[in-house]
Formats: C-alpha cells, structure tokens, sequence
C-alpha cells in the first residue's frame, strides 16, 4: 500500500518522529453509557456535566477538517446516548471528515441502519466480547449479546457491507476467534481484534481476563494466518517477538506520534488507552486548539523522541517489540523503559512479581455508581438510583 | 479492478484523494475506498501534483534525475494499482 522511493527509512521509523495531524485519532464523545462493561478502559456510565458542547464539538470538527485530519474514531461511553449524536455525525461527514463510530448497538435499528447505509464517509463498528452469549454478556453485561447482534441484523439487511466488529481479546474469547470470524462472514462485515489493557476498570479484571502464555502464541498464529482479513491497529505488536514475520498492522507504540485521544471534556491524551494526568497534552478549550496541543505539547515532543529502551535494550527481541505498550506496563505499575507485562519472553511475569506497591488508576471514573454484586457470571449491579439504569440519565 | 499501468498514457491524482503534506512526504486518503497509502518522499510528492500536466507517464518522469525514474515509475504503477491516481479524464486528454 506504500510507494517506496529509494534510501528512505522504513515508514514505522518515519512515523516516530511524528506527523503533522494524527492518523487514528480516537475521540469519545461522551462518558455516559448504558453498559457497564467490566474491562471499561475509560470507566465510562455516567456523563460528565463538563463535556463538550455542541457548538464546541463542531468547532472540533472544523479544525480537524483545516487540519486534514480525514477520519476520526468516535467512541464513548456510548456515543450515540449524546442528543446530538447525528447532527454532530452529520455535520463531520459535511466538512469530509469522516466517522468511524464504536457502538454497542443501543441505537442502531433497521431505520437508522437504513441512513446509515445510505451515509459516505460513516464506518460503524458493534462491540462484541464473546462469539457467544455467554462470553460476550459475563463481560459486557446481560443483554448486551443479544442488542449487538440485532444492530448487525440491522446493517447487513439495510446492505451496510464492511462494517466492523471489534472484538477486546480476553482469557475467554481466544477459543473463538474463528467464530469471530464466522459472525463477520455472516453479516458481511470486517473482524477487528485488539488487546485488553488494564485501563479504566479494565485494571481490575486484567489480572483475570488477559490471555494467558499459550493464549498469547495462539493470537501470534491465527493473525499469521488470517491477518490480512483482520484488523488490529497497533494492538499486537508487542508478539512480533514470537518470531517469524511481523504481524500486519502498525507495528510500533502510535501514542503521540500517530495516534492520540481527545476525551469528552476536551482533554487531549496520548493514547484512548492512557487517561491519565501523566499522558495528559492538554485541552482542545485552551487557545490554540487541538492543533496546538497536537503540534506543541511538551509531552508529545518527548513521546517523539527515540527511547532509550532500558531494560529491554539487550534483549535480541527488542527490535521487534519494541518494548510493549506504554498503557499497559503504566497501568500495571512497570517502568516505562522496562518489559510490558505480557512480555512473549516471560520479562513481563517476572517484572509483576517483583513491583510492589499499587499500580496508577486511570485518572477519571464515570462508573455508574451502583454497588457491584457478584453473583458468579454475570455480575449484577444494583442501581443506586433507577434513572441510572437509563441510557439516557444525565444527558439531558 | 483496476486496469493495467500505462506508462504511455496521461495519468492524474484522483479526484478523490487528497494529499497531506508530511515530514517524509505526503499522506493520500481515498475518500472513495478509505484507503490510506503514504507517499515516501517530497519529490515523488511533486511528480504526483503535476501528473494531471504531462502527455504521459513517461514525460512526466522526464523531469526527475535519471537515477531516479525507475524508483518512481515502480511507486507510481503501485499508486495506480491503489487507485490514487488514474488515467486522466477523456475531455482533458492532451492529443
């Protein structure tokens, strides 16, 4: 997909210096949502009152447009709980930037489909855990199985082709990955699959929920296989030292360089994955914009730097791994410079045996604040108050 | 899908790409497919704009040092086979 002219450096190398706009720039639209999922890596459910405001949003959006930024990754929370989900969807498309939305599926009935399908410049992507209810919902939530699947109904029948689902890979779901890929077959849609990180409350299920040794070389493998059909982003590269070929995908840690976040209130991240005060670059409100906090932002400066490697510098995997993900060694209490916790060569294991002490939280929580029974599989969460259970609490 | 690289034919950016000017070159983005590819270096960048001016392929090489051409003629036939540029339009071709 490159044009190769000649003594250039490899693309990955280019891309560590920066770029002059981001090329996946996740931004979530709001923290409200009506799942609880337990791997939530924003800890989203309850809407923020300092989000954004439509005539913010929209100034957002003319700026990435005069920046060239040609698609976003809208996520949440649950995005399309905002009462200007569409008009914002539309107002993008309008000034050619396109939208590549995550859902749950809440809102996408056979009419919505039906707009959609009809709409250039939208992707959808539908979450989805589990190849079966079982998996998907003691994750996700109950009920949340069964409104996916019906939102990919609705986009297959409205003849939406290529929508995504996008599957967190977890101690439970590696079995399925070939049903994974036969629910996309089915509806005509594109896999995508990527890796639990211990952000947001996703730090309390990790321990539990991220895929084992054995797990971690199955992934290696079906993506060797079937890696072309699937999309990854910069999930995996952290198993390139399983050997062999590099996996498709971007094969280096993207946070700063081509990747960043900008939340619901406006705060620019790194990485979707580093809601932190650490990882925090600044605020798309301050003057300037977003475009100056992409350009200027001291911690985006330091993130293009060429890093020292630490501890994984001698190791004969390094070139290829890279060191892991950033987000995940944080949130698991590693050094930076040190291996990532799922380390292929077993580094990782032995650096959370010998960290002690409690690893760094993510830096806001919009749970919804309901008292969290376990009772086996699936948790059930008791509401505090019964307008949480609404999608749509605290967004008017 | 697409038809085969010409280098003895007019060629020009498609209309529905759009290129961002990067440090290593240029970012093109294919509104139609949204597909991405990256154009590695400012000069294959200059030869790319201008296309859309030149009779043919061939002549449009013409202008980059003759070292050059065969790396760029490889990177164009790959833009071609991307669809990020096409065969000029009939009502603009040069006779």
């Amino acid at each position: 997909m490159s044009a190769p002219a000649d003594r250039v450096p490899a693309l990955a190398e280019q891309f560590k210096g920066g770029l002059a706009a981001p090329i996946c720039l996740t931004w979530e639209w709001t923290y409200a949502c009506n799942l609880s999922c337990t791997h939530c890596l924003s800890s989203s459910g309850r809407r923020d009152p300092g989000e954004l405001s439509t005539a913010e949003m929209r100034s957002v959006i003319d700026e990435l447009h005069s920046m060239q930024v040609f698609y976003v990754n809208v996520g949440g929370g649950e995005p399309t709980v905002r009462p200007d989900f569409w008009e914002l969807l539309d107002y993008a498309v309008a000034s050619g930037v396109g939208v590549k939305f995550s859902t749950n599926g809440l809102r996408l009935d056979a009419e919505r489909a039906r707009r959609l399908a009809a709409t250039d410049y939208v992707d959808v992507q539908v979450s989805l855990d589990g190849a079966s209810r079982e998996v998907n919902d003691a994750v996700r939530g109950d009920g949340s199985y069964a409104m996916a699947l019906r939102a990919m109904e609705n986009l297959a029948e409205a003849g939406f082709n290529g929508f995504k689902i996008s599957v967190v890979m977890t101690r439970h779901n590696v079995p399925q990955l070939d049903d994974f890929a036969a629910i996309a077959d089915r509806f005509g849609a594109q896999l995508r699959i990527t890796r639990l990180r211990p952000s947001g409350r996703g730090a309390d299920v990790w321990p539990e929920l991220h895929p084992t040794d054995q797990q971690q070389r199955e992934i290696y493998s079906w993506l060797s296989d079937h890696g072309d059909r699937v999309l990854t982003g910069d999930s995996f590269f952290h198993l390139n030292a399983l050997g062999g070929s590099p996996l498709p995908g971007l094969n280096l840690c993207g946070a700063g360089r081509v990747v960043c976040l900008i939340d619901p209130v406006g705060d620019v991240y790194a990485c979707p994955f580093a809601i932190h005060d650490a990882f925090k670059a600044g605020t798309v409100r301050a003057a300037g914009g977003f475009a100056r906090v992409w350009r200027s932002a001291p911690l985006f400066a330091e993130l293009r730097t060429e890093t020292s490697g630490g501890a994984c510098r001698s190791c004969s995997a390094y070139s290829t791994c890279q060191g892991g993900c950033m987000a995940a060694k944080f949130f698991t209490g590693l050094p930076l410079d040190g291996p990532d916790p799922e380390c292929v060569k077993g580094y990782g294991a032995a650096a959370l045996s010998a960290a002690g002490g409690d690893p760094p939280r993510t830096g806001t929580d919009h749970s919804h604040r309901g008292r969290e029974v376990p009772l086996g599989m699936p948790s059930v969460r008791v509401p505090a108050k019964l307008c949480d259970l609404s999608p749509l609490a605290g967004t008017a | 899908m697409t038809a085969p690289f010409e280098p003895g034919r007019g060629y020009e950016l498609n209309p529905a790409v759009a290129l961002r000017p990067e440090p290593f070159g240029a970012l093109a983005y294919h509104f139609g497919n949204r597909r991405l590819s990256f154009l590695k270096a400012p000069e294959l960048v200059e030869l790319v704009r201008g296309l859309g001016s030149h009779r043919c392929v061939s002549e449009a090489l013409a202008t980059v040092p003759e070292g050059r051409r065969d790396v760029y003629l490889r990177a164009l036939a790959s833009l071609a086979a991307a669809d990020m540029i096409v065969l000029q339009a009939a009502g603009s071709e040069v006779a």
